[in-house]
């Protein structure tokens, strides 16, 4: 169908301030993370990278970091793992009570995280577990899980369970069958389910912010408390950061799927 | 593989009563099966009548519930697939899309822990007897349907099975391709001397393919036999009708011990033929059992059975004709008349004869009639 001009016109511009709207918010901080004084103030005044440097030297910010990647990598890792059991177990259960448990390991996501939070805080105060890594990644870990649920059940919903008989047949027994064939065929499920677990992990404020005390803080929490207590551009320059590292990731995660499903 | 062909190096198969119940659904019911060494044995039947339950279940991927079975001499009762050493091939292939295919074949072999050098060498035999020797670094995704189910051949045979099990192999395939892979299927049983079982609900396929043919039907096998044997002398109604096409009469039958008269629509045609067992018996007639001629064309043969109906359809085959004829019952008769007899055209009155020794008696399973249509 040809589209009349005046029509092709008004869609652009329908599109250009949807995608406007959408992004301006995150990349207003890029311009704010170079500013020369020390505020929020927008637009911007001067050009300095001090803020940068700031990130790298300052203990507080640099520390935070190293803490939100440890608890992280662990996170996606334990939940990778646990998930794609889960996932594996869910799928092959034959009762119906699998759609119920089902439901059950979805719940973190659906719960409101404030509710969840108070749950944890309760239960880490007794069990000495506030601002303690295993805390942060145990409690984390829940909350990542479902993201692994969800990505592993798509792919082995695709996975075609007659090669596993094929396997068995050709003399691989439950575990090289496992190894050999089903492993490989749903590990762009795990790989994607790595992925968001790390995201959630990685920025998750509402529980981190019950949990944490002053000797581990994650960097949302650090965030958190840096803005709130005074306007320091760190903020903008760590968001900077961010910004570029998970688009970084991201795109990078897209590119390799799209080639690998080409082959 | 092609070099080291011999004779008799398959495995015999010994299916004792085999039982397997699903809840309240019997797939098996009381199934016994003799398959001989090296022996080609197609399991025939419609959806549902138990030869794919059989097949899993020699295979190992279904236990059975009752009866015992053997493999090479000894029960595989307990043991799991993986441990069975049998080749399996399936309807949709089933080749690791994830593996080229000199990988997929090399499979069964690296559980094996065959060196590699003899990895390798054996890898190429098997895809040279299924002609995929210039395929070996492909995916599967990159092979047409045929060409993946060939790899998949070659993968099941490798390893040097002493049986294969190919569940209904040519079934996602065009015409063409599995008339020609049939004649393949058929070479490499000859080459590899395997005892060969072959799941199909395609009688002319088994028809090609066999030594001998079970036939199944709700759980059962009917009859086991020849191609020639199952066309020849059906044992039920159901055989009768699954193998070839056939005309089945129904009528009045009287017996006096010796020969039985059937009087249909008012017409009574002789047989020198008891009647089989008790209760009212159909008459079957194979098409190329019955001949056609012009209604009042005089006595013609005497000694023939006939009965007069109506043309109703006439195909040309090429090698002969084929008539369906109405009869005066209303069921229509199937004939075959071979190249160079007269021709009849649709709507003329004609009759049907045929000697009564060229009749099969059988007893009425009616039922049968329900699982084919």
């Amino acid at each position: 169908m040809q589209m009349r001009p005046m029509t092709r016109v008004l869609l652009g511009l329908a599109c250009l301030l949807v995608a406007v709207w959408l992004v301006a918010p995150t990349l207003v901080v890029v311009p704010m993370s170079f500013n020369e004084n020390k505020s929020l103030a927008f637009p911007p005044q001067g050009f300095s990278t001090q803020w940068y440097a700031n990130f790298v030297n300052n203990p507080d910010w640099s520390s935070s970091f190293i803490n939100s990647l440890k608890v992280a990598v662990l996170v996606a890792i334990l939940a990778a793992i646990v998930g794609t059991l889960a996932a594996f177990g869910l799928d092959r259960m034959k009762s119906r009570a699998s759609g119920l448990l089902r439901m059950v390991l979805l719940t973190p996501m659906v719960v409101p995280g404030v509710v969840l939070a108070i749950g944890i805080y309760a239960v880490y105060l007794d069990m000495r577990l506030v601002g303690t890594l295993p805390g942060f990644v145990l409690a984390h870990t829940m909350l990542a899980i479902p993201f692994v649920l969800i990505a592993v059940t798509a792919s082995l919903e695709v996975f075609d369970k007659r090669l596993e008989l094929a396997a068995t047949s050709l003399g691989a027994g439950r575990l090289t069958t496992f190894r050999t064939v089903t492993l490989p065929l749903i590990l762009p499920g795990i790989l994607s389910g790595l992925l968001f677990a790390f995201v959630t992990s990685f920025d998750e404020i509402i529980v981190s912010l019950f949990i944490t005390n002053p000797y581990l803080r994650t960097l949302p929490v650090q965030i958190y408390t840096s803005i709130t207590r005074d306007a320091d551009p760190t903020v903008a320059a760590v968001g900077t950061i961010l910004l570029f590292t998970t688009t970084i990731v991201i795109g990078g995660g897209l590119l390799l799927f799209a080639r690998e499903r080409r082959t | 593989m092609a070099e080291n062909k011999q004779v008799g190096r398959g495995a015999a198969i010994d299916i004792r009563s085999v039982s397997k119940v699903y809840g309240n659904f019997t797939a098996l019911d009381n199934v016994s099966l003799g398959i001989r060494p090296g022996e080609f044995m197609t399991l025939l039947g419609p959806s549902g009548s138990g030869k794919t339950t059989t097949l899993n279940v020699v295979a190992g991927f279904t236990e059975i519930t009752g009866g015992n079975l053997e493999v090479g001499g000894s029960s595989v009762v307990g043991i799991p697939a993986h441990k069975r050493n049998i080749g399996v091939v399936f309807q949709h292939y089933a080749l690791f899309p994830h593996m080229t295919v000199g990988r997929n074949v090399a499979y069964p072999l690296a559980l094996r822990k065959v060196p590699s050098a003899e990895r390798e060498k054996r890898v190429k035999q098997a895809l040279e007897m299924v002609k995929m020797s210039d395929f070996a670094h492909r995916y599967p995704s990159e092979l047409s349907g045929g060409q993946q189910q060939r790899v998949a051949l070659a993968r099941a045979i490798v390893f040097d099975p002493p049986l294969l099990l190919m569940d209904e192999p040519l079934g996602a395939l065009d015409k063409k391709l599995r008339e020609w892979l049939q004649l393949e299927i058929k070479r490499i049983h000859r080459e590899l001397g395997t005892t060969f079982v072959y799941v199909t609900h395609d009688q002319e396929e088994a028809l090609v393919l066999s030594d001998r043919i079970a036939v199944f039907n709700r759980g059962r096998i009917e009859q086991v036999g020849t191609g020639r044997e199952l066309y020849d002398e059906p044992q039920t109604l159901f055989v009768a009708r699954f193998i070839g096409d056939s005309t089945v009469l129904r009528g009045q039958a009287n017996s006096d011990g010796t020969s039985t008269a059937i009087s249909i629509a008012g017409e009574t045609v002789t047989m020198d033929k008891r009647l089989p067992g008790n209760g009212a018996p159909v008459l079957l007639l194979r098409p190329e059992k019955l001949a056609l001629r012009r209604r009042g064309n005089g006595q013609g043969e005497s000694g023939l059975n006939r009965l007069s109906g109506t043309v109703t359809e006439a195909i040309y085959l090429g090698s002969g004709s084929k008539y369906e004829v109405r009869l005066k019952d209303g069921s229509t008769a199937i004939v075959r008349s071979p190249l160079g007899e007269q021709s009849f055209d649709i709507g003329e009155a004609v009759e049907v004869t045929f000697a009564g020794a060229d009749a099969k008696l059988l007893a009425d399973d009616s039922t049968a009639d329900q699982t084919l249509t």
